[in-house]
């Protein structure tokens, strides 16, 4: 059983949202998701000040397996993508809930994280997927 | 639960990833396929392929089988334990399956071919050796473990008996020699020297666990794959197939037209296809910018047209996405692959694209 902290929300298209205290929230590829995509190579993080809505494609993770697109889990900005995955894209996959993360957002709706799991539901449907 | 190797409970112990491949339950990775990438073209790696197919073909006709039976010429084997690597077409001339063949001497070669196509290779083989004297014996008890990298052959000595030993001194490559219970071939599927080893079932933990002490870590069918697109080797159902011959794969090295009187299946085929010119060619791509090929990525050549890749990946020796791509024939040194909806440009370059470790690319690239 992979890692799923307790803190986090979580999306079913396998992403993390860290929610903070300045009204933006830290979105990244849980520990599962990087397992199943395999050894990273690629990751192109979205542009800062882009607008996006909730379950919009906005940034790709290629493994040497296939390409993924990781969906916004919620609608709002880019206010900041993380740059060292150019040339580290390994940190995805060595600390996905760390190092590993793929973007800051800031909300447009604070309803949008009601929408989301929680560490116990994630778990479940971790699991449901796996059967 | 699909079929299993010899080797299956090894792989779970030492963590493999487990995937199903051509109904065989076969390590994929065992934690990270680059690293493991990287084992075999900087040290020694160990491969499971006990699930390919070993085929024994006995008997005074033999030569004269295999030389109707393959595009190209076992007679050009002059030395007994020499291997030669071959297409075995169909009357069409398109691919039924690539193999490597080992002169054992005159009334005994072996063969090993794929085992996705083992059915349909046993039926075509059978059913075109009627009226010749040989003997097709398939040999499903006999396991095998590849060991490649450049360390390879030295740790592969340090743990066989030393009149094994001995004879591996003395190997050429692309020879097989027997020693003792095991069948030892200097051939492999990756740009890198080692042996490919044939042994019996209940020897093969053993040979593994000694290897693994000697510091032989465990690749995946993952590595596997992205070693031999590096090494420039072509795979059967990817890079050519029943409909994709020799001529448009890359593989006209492997055809051998002469004797002009050696009448070998689907040499009228490809003849007919070589004096018309084939419309289409395998090249090697490399991806100018940051991306990953994948298989079936549409190519886009101005003003020449259009095609496909067949085998697209990562090369973790190279930093850059690779491929295999059929290309029209007229096709120059630029091109476009449809990446996820996006043109982006691509060189294209001779193969293999890495050997013994070292990139063979332009230093323009």
């Amino acid at each position: 059983m992979s890692e799923i902290p307790g803190e986090l929300k979580y999306s079913k298209s396998h992403e993390w949202v860290q929610i903070e205290d300045d009204g933006t929230v830290l979105v990244g590829i849980t520990e599962h998701a990087q397992d199943l995509l395999g050894d990273m190579v690629y990751v192109e993080v979205p542009e800062v000040d882009s607008e996006i809505e909730v379950e919009e494609a906005c940034a790709v993770v290629e493994s040497v397996k296939a390409a993924s697109d990781i969906y916004s889990p919620v609608s709002g900005t880019i206010t900041a993508s993380n740059e060292a995955l150019t040339d580290s894209p390994e940190l995805v996959n060595s600390d996905p809930f760390g190092e590993g993360w793929i973007m800051r957002i800031k909300l447009a709706d604070r309803a949008d994280l009601d929408q989301l799991m929680d560490a116990t539901a994630y778990a479940e449907h971790v699991e449901s997927e796996d059967h | 639960m699909g079929n299993r190797t010899p080797l299956y409970n090894m792989h779970i112990e030492m963590g493999a990833k487990i995937v199903d491949f051509a109904g065989w339950d076969m390590p994929i990775n065992y934690g990270s396929q680059i690293e493991e990438h990287h084992q075999v073209r900087e040290d020694a790696g160990m491969f499971d392929v006990s699930h390919m197919t070993v085929v024994d073909l006995n008997g005074p006709g033999v030569v004269d089988f295999l030389r109707k039976l393959l595009a190209n010429d076992v007679a050009r084997l002059k030395q007994e334990g020499k291997a030669i690597y071959s297409c075995m077409l169909n009357n069409e001339g398109g691919v039924i399956d690539d193999l490597i063949v080992y002169y054992m001497n005159s009334k005994w070669f072996r063969m090993v071919v794929n085992s996705s196509t083992r059915e349909k290779d046993l039926d075509w083989i059978k059913k075109q050796v009627v009226d010749f004297d040989v003997q097709i014996s398939e040999r499903p008890e006999l396991a095998m473990i590849a060991v490649q990298g450049p360390n390879a052959i030295a740790k592969v000595k340090q743990v066989m008996d030393a009149s094994v030993a001995a004879l591996l001194d003395s190997l050429g490559v692309f020879f097989a020699v027997e020693a003792g219970d095991y069948f030892v071939g200097r051939t492999g599927y990756t740009g890198e020297d080692g042996y490919e080893i044939i042994l019996p079932e209940a020897s093969a933990e053993k040979l593994w666990n000694d290897l693994s002490e000697v510091g032989v870590e465990p690749i995946g069918l993952g590595a596997r794959d992205t070693l031999r697109l590096e090494a420039g080797m072509n795979l059967y159902g990817a890079d050519m197939d029943e409909e994709i011959g020799p001529l448009e794969a890359g593989l006209s090295w492997t055809v051998a037209w002469e004797p002009a009187d050696r009448d070998f299946i689907g040499r009228k085929s490809l003849e007919d296809l070589r004096e018309k010119k084939p419309a289409r060619k395998l090249v090697g791509l490399v991806l100018e910018g940051k991306g990953v090929f994948r298989n079936h990525q549409k190519i886009v050549v101005a003003g020449v047209g259009e095609g496909e890749i067949t085998s697209g990946s990562f090369s973790p020796t190279l930093d850059k996405a690779i491929a295999f791509a059929r290309v029209p024939a007229d096709t120059g040194s630029e091109c476009s692959v449809d990446m996820r909806g996006r043109l982006l440009p691509a060189r294209v370059v001779k193969v293999p694209f890495v050997r013994n470790g070292k990139s063979c690319l332009p230093e323009d690239v």
